[in-house]
């Protein structure tokens, strides 16, 4: 039982989907019983629980911005967080996250994960985020002074330290890669550790302008959504031709291969039709069947992985992979939304990794000396246009950076761009036009 | 052993990383990495990766709360020590896969899973996810924990899956849909690329409290949060305080941020906007930015039917008029918006109507348009 009545959160535990009211309680119970020696308030959990419901009649947040709490010498990975009642809520009076650096991919050993219930439940709230949405483990909720205390449990006892907040290198993330996806064109959880390791001091000690994220999926079906946001997405690609098995592709158009990987089964969708689901859909219009034979003009195909996810027996990506490298994407706020641009069609990743990271820190320098305060990378890019932004790459122009050239003809010319330059004479001028 | 306050120094460690994931890999995964050659799944919920070497791995996956307790998670590890051998792993959607590396440990693993309800009577692992169906809705924080939401995200999303709750458990949908929600324009779930995307916003500008304002805030740093310029210093009653220009405002929340006595939440002005049609994959057309369909909902806790009203609205039209693959925004562009306007009875109102910067080439330039 909790302390006091929660009608409003009671109505969210009727319904079949997974209760979170359902679980806050049972851990505040949890806590009531427990005979682990509790460093937090024994009943954080109710009175947040209290807390949330007084939100719910009220329908106005009851929380404070936190001010500048965090772990001596890292400028990230704890979110302060006070609340507004701590009258008659003291248990969450303080009640600040703690962002801990996920493992690639988020494969855990349930050994591992024990330990982090052993230390969250004694020194924090015993409520966690599986995960947040830039992908740490987020520990939620615990009293200022806990705050040193869980650090130094976690890097002493768990190996383990914090990921990433504010004005620095964000907690880099990845798909599952070639752990579990046979579409992984590069080893998405390899480069994600080597660049979390590689750039620790970044990712905690504040020197940016603003936040910077890296996100890497293996294929162009994106499942870490970095072309949206990551001010640096790295998305696996090929440029030899897609392996066709011939056999699978007929064993398809026969019905024995369930097309998709049988993700429409839920729907009488009719018998598959290769004609009408793969080649007409392919957006290139790069693909011909006929009867017997599929054919890809793969000069011509842009690898929208459509055809692969409809026939992963039959297809597979190339074999001399690699991934596009696009720079810029942030959420809306405040220029707009931006997705990335392509900004290196193609480059090979393997290990070092010493092309990728010398772009990144070209790029880094670049923003870190004409950012301004607060302004993403995707917006210092558009405020200094892209051509500059290749300057700073190092790169040649390349219409595949582009969707379509520029429609005016504004051109900022520079005087070197012009022969002969900008310096004239006007006396020169004067001897064939009169004033 | 431990910390100590008066030493903070002493043993200190930092700059460790996370931990190294191959320590966390199952060996089926370990010994097959990067050797898989395609996968299908086997029933909603259910996958199964084939490897070159024969192998296979059947991965269950089930939905879960983001908001999660150790006592849950620790149930997880019970489950995963009794049938998959202490590996598990989350997906950046909140949901939690259990593996197993053989066909025969696969119902034991499921029929336990289905089995366990929370004491309120939902389901603790529901299972589906996977395909041309609905997924978990990835979201923000809410009134849990952040300053600056408009809506809460764990309640909304309990509400919106409750009843979506049978099509995470099918695969009848054209394509996969993607439901994302933050609760203010920061938008730290990124939502701005979903299928549906549930985002709370604010509609009245900050209020003042002149009385405290200089001695709570730092008044420049107020001044320069904010990102439209509509601060001014200024001198009330004698004191040294800030001045609103309301028609600038935006209502982002970011002074708020900086200044606490600029709070902005309100009963009445915030709620619920729904913007749809985003999309990330490359697949078939490139990908997206989610458009703006439902300026405004009220919030209305517990349960926002409106809001779930209007998803379903939206996901339906959707569901019965797409064809094969057709992701939402694509099925919105080939019909046109007049039609999704129609077809999804939303009303279309002026605030649906780009009036940001680059807002022009959102209009219509053309006489092809459809009565
Ligand atoms: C200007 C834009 C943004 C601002 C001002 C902002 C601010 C904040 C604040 C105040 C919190 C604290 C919530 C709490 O109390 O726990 C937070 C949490 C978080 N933000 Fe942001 N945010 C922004 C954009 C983003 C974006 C675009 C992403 C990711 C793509 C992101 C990722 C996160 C994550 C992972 C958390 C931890 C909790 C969660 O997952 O919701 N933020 N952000
Ligand atoms: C047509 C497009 C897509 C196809 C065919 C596709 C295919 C796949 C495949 C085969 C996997 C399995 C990897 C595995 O777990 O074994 C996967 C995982 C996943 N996909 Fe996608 N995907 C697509 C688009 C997306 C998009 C647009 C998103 C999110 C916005 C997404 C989110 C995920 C997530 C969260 C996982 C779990 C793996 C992880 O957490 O890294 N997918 N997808
Ligand atoms: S992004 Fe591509 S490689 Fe990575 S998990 Fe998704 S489908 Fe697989
Ligand atoms: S990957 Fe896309 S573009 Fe290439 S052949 Fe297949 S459907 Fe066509
Ligand atoms: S979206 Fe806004 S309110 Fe929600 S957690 Fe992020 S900053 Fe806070
Ligand atoms: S809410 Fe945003 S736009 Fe409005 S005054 Fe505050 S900082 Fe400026």
């Amino acid at each position: 039982m909790t302390k006091r009545k929660t009608p409003m959160l009671d109505e969210l535990e009727k319904g079949k989907w997974p209760s979170f009211i359902s679980d806050m309680k049972q851990e505040a119970e949890a806590r009531e019983k427990t005979s682990v020696d509790l460093q937090t308030p024994k009943e954080c959990v109710d009175d947040l629980l209290g807390l949330l419901e007084l939100t719910y009649v009220d329908k106005v947040v009851h929380w404070k911005h936190g001010g500048i709490v965090g772990v001596f010498g890292y400028g990230g990975g704890v979110i302060g967080r006070y609340c507004d009642r701590p009258d008659e809520f003291p248990g969450v009076r303080d009640f600040h996250t703690m962002r801990v650096n996920q493992p690639s991919s988020k494969f855990y050993s349930t050994e591992y994960l024990r330990q982090i219930c052993e230390l969250w439940e004694r020194r924090g709230s015993g409520l966690t985020n599986m995960h947040g949405s830039t992908g740490d483990i987020i520990l939620l909720g615990t009293t200022t002074p806990q705050l040193e205390e869980v650090f130094w449990e976690l890097t002493d006892n768990l190996d383990q330290d914090l990921g990433g907040s504010g004005s620095n290198l964000r907690t880099p993330s990845c798909c599952i890669g070639k752990a579990r996806c046979e579409f992984a064109c590069y080893d998405t959880q390899a480069i994600c550790t080597d660049f979390t390791m590689e750039y620790q001091d970044e990712l905690h000690r504040p020197a940016f302008p603003y936040k910077f994220k890296f996100k890497f999926d293996g294929c162009p079906n994106g499942c870490v959504a970095s072309i949206a946001r990551s001010d640096m997405s790295i998305i696996g690609t090929w440029r030899d031709d897609i392996r066709i098995d011939q056999e699978a592709v007929k064993a398809y158009v026969g019905g024995e291969l369930k097309p998709n990987g049988g993700a429409h089964s839920g729907r009488d969708w009719g018998a598959f039709d290769i004609q009408k689901e793969v080649v007409d859909l392919c957006p290139t219009g790069c693909m011909g069947w006929d009867g017997s034979k599929l054919n890809i003009d793969n000069k011509e195909c842009t690898r929208c992985m459509h055809c692969i996810n409809v026939m992963p027996r039959a297809l597979r990506i190339g074999e001399d992979t690699g991934a596009s490298i696009l720079f810029g994407a942030k959420a809306p706020i405040l220029e707009g939304a931006q997705m990335s641009t392509l900004t290196v069609p193609f480059m090979k990743i393997e290990e070092p990794y010493e092309e990728l990271k010398d772009l990144v820190e070209k790029v880094w320098d670049y923003w870190s000396e004409e950012g301004k305060n607060r302004e993403r990378l995707g917006e210092l890019m558009q405020r200094e246009g892209f051509q500059k932004f290749l300057e700073v790459c190092e790169l040649d122009a390349d219409p595949r950076m582009i969707q379509e050239p520029r429609s005016n003809p504004y051109i900022f010319w520079k005087e070197e761009d012009v022969e002969g330059g900008w310096d004239r004479d006007i006396k020169a001028f004067r001897k064939k036009h009169q004033k | 052993m431990g910390y100590d306050p008066k030493d903070p120094l002493k043993d200190r460690i930092t700059d460790i990383g996370p931990k190294d994931y191959k320590e966390f890999l199952p060996s089926v995964i370990k010994e097959n990495y990067g050797k898989w050659l395609y996968h299908e799944i086997l029933e909603p919920g259910v996958l199964m990766h084939v490897s070159e070497t024969g192998a296979k791995v059947y991965t269950v996956r089930v939905g879960g709360c983001r908001l999660m307790s150790v006592t849950h998670i620790r149930e997880i590890c019970e489950i995963s020590d009794k049938h998959c051998d202490g590996y598990l792993r989350f997906t950046t959607r909140n949901n939690v896969e259990f593996m197993v590396d053989d066909e025969a440990k696969l119902k034991p693993l499921m029929d336990d899973l289905e089995g366990r309800e929370f004491a309120g009577g939902s389901k603790k692992f529901p299972r589906g996810g996977t395909g041309a169906g609905l997924t978990n809705i990835v979201h923000t924080q809410g009134w849990i924990h952040c300053h600056t939401p408009a809506i809460d995200a764990s309640g909304v999303v309990k509400a919106v899956m409750d009843e979506l709750y049978d099509d995470f458990q099918d695969m009848r949908f054209p394509a996969q849909v993607r439901i994302s929600l933050a609760c203010c324009l920061n938008m730290c779930g990124a939502v701005h690329c979903s299928d549906i995307a549930i985002l709370g916003i604010h509609r009245m500008p900050p209020m003042l409290d002149h009385e405290h304002l200089d001695n709570m805030c730092e008044i420049p740093l107020a001044i320069a949060a904010c990102p439209t310029g509509a601060i001014k210093p200024a001198t009330v009653n004698g004191k040294k305080s800030v001045a609103v220009k309301n028609e600038k405002c935006m209502f982002c929340g970011n002074c708020y941020t900086m200044c606490p006595s600029m709070p902005l939440a309100d009963e009445e002005g915030s709620g619920v906007a729904l913007l749809v049609g985003g999309k990330i994959s490359n697949r078939i057309s490139q990908p997206k930015f989610s458009k703006v369909v439902v300026p405004f909902i009220p919030n209305e806790p517990p349960r926002w039917p409106s809001t779930v009203e209007a998803i379903k609205k939206i996901l339906y039209a959707y569901v019965d008029d797409a064809k094969k693959y057709e992701r939402l925004g694509d099925w919105a562009e080939r019909i046109g918006w007049e039609r999704f306007f129609e077809k999804t009875e939303l009303p279309f109102t002026g605030h649906l109507i780009d009036d940001y910067r680059f807002a022009y080439t959102t209009w219509r330039q053309s006489t092809q348009f459809k009565f």
